[in-house]
């Protein structure tokens, strides 16, 4: 019997390995160790040993099925692993492949130019006020100082509506309307919007573009104050080694009137393309509020200044990405404008 | 403005600088300089020569073979221009010349004769065709017979000049003249200015006794100089006053009139020459013309004239729209004897309507728009006798004939430097002010610590203490003023809710995949009422550049579908764009009702994952789906309803609505609309945003999570064709209950397997009781409320 015993476990053994993979493992379980398989029977059949060699039998019957067992389990972890491995094997991917497309949209370029702008001033503590793109003649011109037959109205052919309504030609009526109904207290805005003039549609002219000016009227504020305000801009817009220069110019409803240059964030002031190869690259108009818009819209002249700026969208946009004619803000070519689908942070 | 550097030398010492660096001088301290143009190109090699002979090129008809004097030499040069003689001082071109547009000049054979060098118009030195005198504006240009032979043209012809070109802002009209611009180039050098001297020798006769002067309207024409010329000769200009002319953009036509643009240019006081005997009246009379009263102007227009608009007659008939354009009955001829010089103060509002009723513009209407300076009117009257005296000529008949009841008085501007300095945040010290102030020529005073300022009459932009502070920072240096932060209290600053909200839902637009569009306002009449959600007029233009930029838009979607077509022309299928901007509908005031509008339009894939088999095309519900978002998304509860309109699929229209108020609309575009503009199956919608954004939003609590869970039941329900699922929903949500929760179309069948007439559609309804688990005891007694309430409008169980 223990030969018989010692035959079973070999031919266990070799079964065990001989299985190559998990289910022809687990026929082997099932022939050697299952409840009708040889060991048992050899268990059961051990009632007709005799009594004193039962213990001993039952004892190398133990050892063998516990050897048997181990094998078994050994060879197991092994053919499940290489089974893993198998199913893993037959599951790869080409990971080269094109993800499931999420689309996503994006603003347009103007948009992101007048938002950053927005942003920027916001956190400098402006408001942002808007108006009607069809404006009354007198917020339009004559609360800036420009009233009927003055010659800087040429300046700025306009689309009427009326006689005394037309399509804005800048955003500073937004200006007027604010100054007016602030009655005199301090302002801190910056207007972004829509404006119109008489042009033929070309590479550097729309008959509609886009304008965002800046207002701040309180006491004591200075023509320096201007320059560090815009200074501070042309950093966080252009980058940290901008500088501004700024040169005199005329508006009706500013007196000094500037306009700001900032040294080109292309070549650094060296003279490239981008600048002309002067160094330097126009941005703004700006000045100082014109005492006479500050009376026609209420204000104490003598009590209160204030400083004003504007600027072009489109010509920051076509500056700063390099854009060559203003028509694409107005075409809507989604080569164009899927473009603006990054961060530049 | 074009500034010649050798003729500004006349007036003021530009300190030998470097044109470029003179011009940034200028452009830095105000007036912007546009262009630094060297008018000699570079050329060099350029000589007088005289020609000897000229005979025809045996070979071509339009060839002549001339054998030309070029001092060191004679060279033959073969010329193609028909006014070229035997006799002429010409301008020849050497071998080895260079001439702008990099024109290299070599010997060269033309049709088997040699040519050594080439005889040059002055275009071909560069200079303008419309500038070129129109003697010479079809060939070469002939010198005067006392040119030098051989000397070099450039030099000697002052083409070694440079011109800078200014940008003029419309306060500076002071630097629309030479003397103007040495004032400006005298203040930022501090170097003093050199008036032209003038003196000439008066005939004992006076211009008195030969003329007689009216004027009948003294505000429009303040002050009126006539001057008498006679025995003058009417020929071409000395070289030098043509070149000048030349290099300020003005064509010399003949001396009398070059004299009169010479000093146009000089002093910025437009002059203009009579024919004296072609006056026939030996009467000057300014008046405003006769309603209909008829001239024939210089450019040979007739042009009819209203009430208001100012002329010089000679008594009787109109002889010149005054301060605009002389008449053609009085033109100096080349048979022109006397001539009677007109200088004159003419008001800046009557030249504007009057130019601008005829259309025309000159060199003297803008410079009278902008206003002359009053003290310059006489002068220049003199200095024209002078020119003429010395050009061509003429006798100069004693004294003038005025009118004159101009104010020429300077203005007075008193200012304090603290108010300089506090409007500059800067400490200018007083003397450095005053020493900005003599540079600019301004007589000023100190008086009481404060500055009193004389301004001279050229200076009509210097009226307020402002404009001193402008003066004083200018010619400072703006680079001196320091960079402050206004000191007053900080304020926080921020959007309104109405502009975070429009910032939220252009983000939601551009998640959901479009992309933000900008399209004009101005439409055509066609398209401005197209897709309107409101009925009201159009509102037009006055005078609008085009029939399709002539009506304010009331729509979005018609310049956005544009767009779209734009882009499938392109062979772009997939097309998704948003607008967010303003329609113009008629208002109650006089302004327009601008409205806010958000709209979409999307045509081809909306999704398009071809390599896993996905392609999803746009359709009205992908559109609806992202309208419901921007609802969840902006707080308000929008709902649709079936509805009609033009251009759009009538089976496939949905108005948007807002607590029962129609706010917006959306559906597919009609198929005979979309064949129109060229379009496959494309989506729209627009609503009116600014009353989503303008609806103030409730404060966000939140519902606690569920602690129990929730039951679920499916019914697949047969309906008539015609009923739609959200009949139905609403029949099950109101018989559900409150403990039913949720209910959701989960399947659509339309297919063959129904009956006739007849679809399915599955609804998933949920049921959950937030204070317990529910016992399936009560799910049914609210499941059989709901299932009797669908028999009861007949909607049977799918078997």
């Amino acid at each position: 019997m223990e030969a018989q015993l010692q035959e079973l476990k070999t031919q266990a053994l070799e079964k065990i390995a001989e299985a190559s993979n998990v289910k022809e493992l687990n026929d082997v379980r099932v022939a050697y160790l299952g409840k009708k398989g040889p060991i048992t029977d050899l268990l059961k059949g051990m009632g007709k040993l005799p009594a004193e060699e039962r213990p001993k039998m039952g004892a190398l019957v133990n050892v063998v099925r516990e050897e048997v067992t181990t094998q078994l389990e050994g060879r197991m972890v092994i053919l499940e692993e290489e089974a893993i491995n198998q199913k893993l094997q037959s599951e790869t991917i080409d990971i080269t492949l094109p993800g499931r497309p999420v689309k996503t949209g994006n603003s347009h370029p103007l948009t992101r130019v007048v938002e950053e702008i927005e942003d920027l001033f916001i956190s400098m503590g402006y408001e942002v006020a808007e108006g009607p793109e069809v404006e009354k003649d007198y917020y339009n011109f004559e609360a800036l100082n420009l009233p009927k037959g003055h010659p800087a109205r040429d300046m700025q052919d306009s689309f009427y509506i009326t006689e005394d309504i037309l399509l804005r030609t800048h955003t500073s009526p937004v200006q007027a309307r604010t100054m007016e109904a602030k009655g005199g207290e301090p302002i801190k805005i910056i207007c972004p919007g829509k404006v119109y003039r008489r042009d033929s549609d070309d590479a550097t002219h729309s008959h509609q573009f886009t304008q965002i000016e800046g207002l701040v009227i309180g006491e004591d504020i200075r023509m320096s104050d201007l320059k560090g305000t815009l200074s501070v801009f042309a950093k966080k817009m252009f980058g940290d080694d901008r500088e501004i220069r700024l040169r005199p110019s005329f508006f009706p409803f500013t007196e000094p009137s500037v306009e700001m240059d900032i040294s080109c964030f292309k070549c650094g002031g060296s003279g490239c393309n981008v600048c002309k190869k002067t160094g330097w690259i126009e941005i703004l108009g700006a000045g100082m509020v014109h005492p006479n818009v500050l009376e026609m819209a209420g204000y104490d002249s003598k009590r209160l200044t204030g400083f004003a700026f504007g600027m072009g969208p489109e010509r920051i946009a076509m500056l700063k990405y390099g854009v060559e004619d203003i028509r694409h803000f107005y075409t809507n070519d989604v080569r164009f404008l899927s473009q603006f689908q990054r961060t530049e942070l | 403005m074009l500034v010649s550097i050798n003729w500004l030398k006349d007036y003021v010492n530009t300190q030998q600088l470097p044109p470029a660096e003179l011009g940034e001088k200028i452009t830095r301290s105000g007036i912007e300089v546009d262009a630094v143009i060297d008018r000699s190109h570079g050329m060099t090699n350029i000589v007088v020569g005289y020609v000897e002979s000229c005979v025809k090129h045996p070979e071509a008809d339009k060839l002549s073979i001339c054998q030309v004097n070029v001092g060191e030499e004679i060279a033959q040069i073969i010329c193609g221009a028909p006014n070229i003689a035997a006799g002429q001082k010409v301008i020849v071109a050497r071998p080895g010349a260079t001439l702008p547009g990099d024109i290299k000049i070599k010997k060269a054979k033309l049709r088997g004769e040699e040519s050594h060098g080439m005889i040059c118009s002055l275009q071909e030195l560069g200079i303008e065709g419309k500038l070129v005198p129109k003697a010479y504006a079809e060939g070469i240009y002939v010198l005067p017979e006392d040119a030098e032979t051989g000397s070099d043209v450039i030099t000697n012809f002052d083409l070694d000049d440079t011109v800078l070109e200014l940008g003029l802002t419309p306060n500076r009209a002071d630097a629309m003249s030479m003397l103007g611009v040495a004032y400006e180039v005298g203040a930022i050098l501090s170097e003093e200015v050199q008036l032209p001297e003038i003196s000439y020798k008066e005939a004992s006769d006076t211009a008195a006794s030969m003329l007689t002067l009216n004027v009948d309207a003294p505000e429009a024409n303040p002050l009126y100089v006539a001057k008498v010329v006679r025995n003058i000769k009417v020929q071409e200009s000395p070289m030098w006053l043509q070149q000048r002319l030349m290099a300020a953009g003005v064509r010399p036509h003949n001396n009398v009139v070059d004299v009169t643009n010479y000093i146009l240019m000089e002093y910025g006081q437009p002059l203009h020459a009579f024919d004296y005997d072609a006056l026939d009246s030996g009467n000057i009379t300014v008046r405003h013309a006769k309603e209909g009263e008829m001239i024939t102007t210089l450019d040979d227009a007739e042009r009819k004239l209203s009430g208001h608009h100012l002329v010089i007659t000679n008594g009787e008939k109109p002889v010149a729209i005054a301060g605009v354009m002389g008449g053609a009955n009085s033109e100096v001829s080349d048979s022109t004897t006397t001539v009677v010089i007109e200088s004159a103060y003419f008001a800046s509002g009557s030249v504007r309507q009057t130019s601008k009723d005829h259309g025309l513009r000159s060199d003297a209407s803008s410079r009278y728009e902008k206003g002359v300076d009053p003290n310059r009117v006489i002068p220049a009257a003199e200095r024209a006798a002078q020119l003429l005296s010395e050009l061509a000529g003429g006798e100069v008949l004693a004294g003038s004939v005025v009118f004159d009841e101009l104010n020429k008085e300077e203005r007075i501007v008193k200012v304090s430097p603290d108010f300089i300095n506090s409007r500059l945040g800067m400490k200018i010290a007083f003397e450095d002010m005053l020493d900005i102030l003599n540079r600019l020529k301004f007589n000023t005073a100190a008086v009481n610590g404060q500055l009193v300022i004389s301004v001279p009459t050229r200076r009509q932009d210097i009226q307020i203490p402002e404009d001193v502070v402008e003066e004083i920072a200018r010619l400072y240096g703006y680079d001196e003023i320091p960079a402050t932060l206004p000191e007053a209290e900080t304020t926080p600053g921020g959007l309104t809710p109405y502009q975070a909200k429009r910032r939220i839902a252009r983000n939601l637009m551009e998640g959901a995949g479009l992309l933000q569009a900008t399209t004009y306002s101005l439409t055509s009449e066609k398209s401005a009422k197209q897709f309107a959600l409101e009925e009201t007029e159009t509102t037009r233009l006055l005078m609008p550049m085009s029939e399709e930029r002539s009506i304010l838009r009331q729509s979005l979607l018609p310049h956005l579908l544009e767009s779209v077509t734009y882009n499938t022309a392109r062979r772009m299928d997939s097309v998704a764009l948003y607008e967010t901007g303003s329609v113009f509908l008629k208002g109650d005031d006089e302004l327009l009702n601008e409205q806010e509008h958000l709209a979409v339009a999307m045509t081809g894939l909306w999704l398009d994952n071809s390599w896993q088999g996905e392609k999803k095309p746009v359709d009205f519900f992908v559109l609806k789906g992202i309208v419901e978002s921007l609802g969840n998304k902006l707080g308000v509860q929008l709902t649709f309803e079936r509805g009609q309109m033009d251009d759009l699929h009538p089976g496939r229209t949905a108005f948007i609505m807002l607590d029962g108020q129609r706010i917006g609309v959306m559906g597919q575009l009609h198929p005979t609309e979309q064949k129109a503009r060229d379009l496959k199956t494309t989506v729209v919608m627009e609503l009116n945003l600014a009353t989503l954004l303008n609806l103030e939003t409730e404060a966000l609590v939140y519902t606690p999570v569920p602690r129990y869970p929730s039951m679920s039941r499916d019914v697949a329900l047969v309906l008539s064709k015609i009923v739609e699922a959200g009949t139905i929903e609403t029949v099950i949500r109101n018989a559900g209950g409150k403990l039913l929760k949720d209910v959701r179309v989960f399947d659509l069948y339309e297919g063959d397997k129904m009956e006739e007439g007849k679809k399915s559609v599955a609804f998933s309804l949920t049921y959950f009781d937030p204070e317990k688990t529910l016992t399936d005891e009560e799910v049914i007694n609210a499941h059989e409320k709901v299932m009797a309430a669908l028999t009861e409008v007949g909607a049977e169980l799918r078997s």
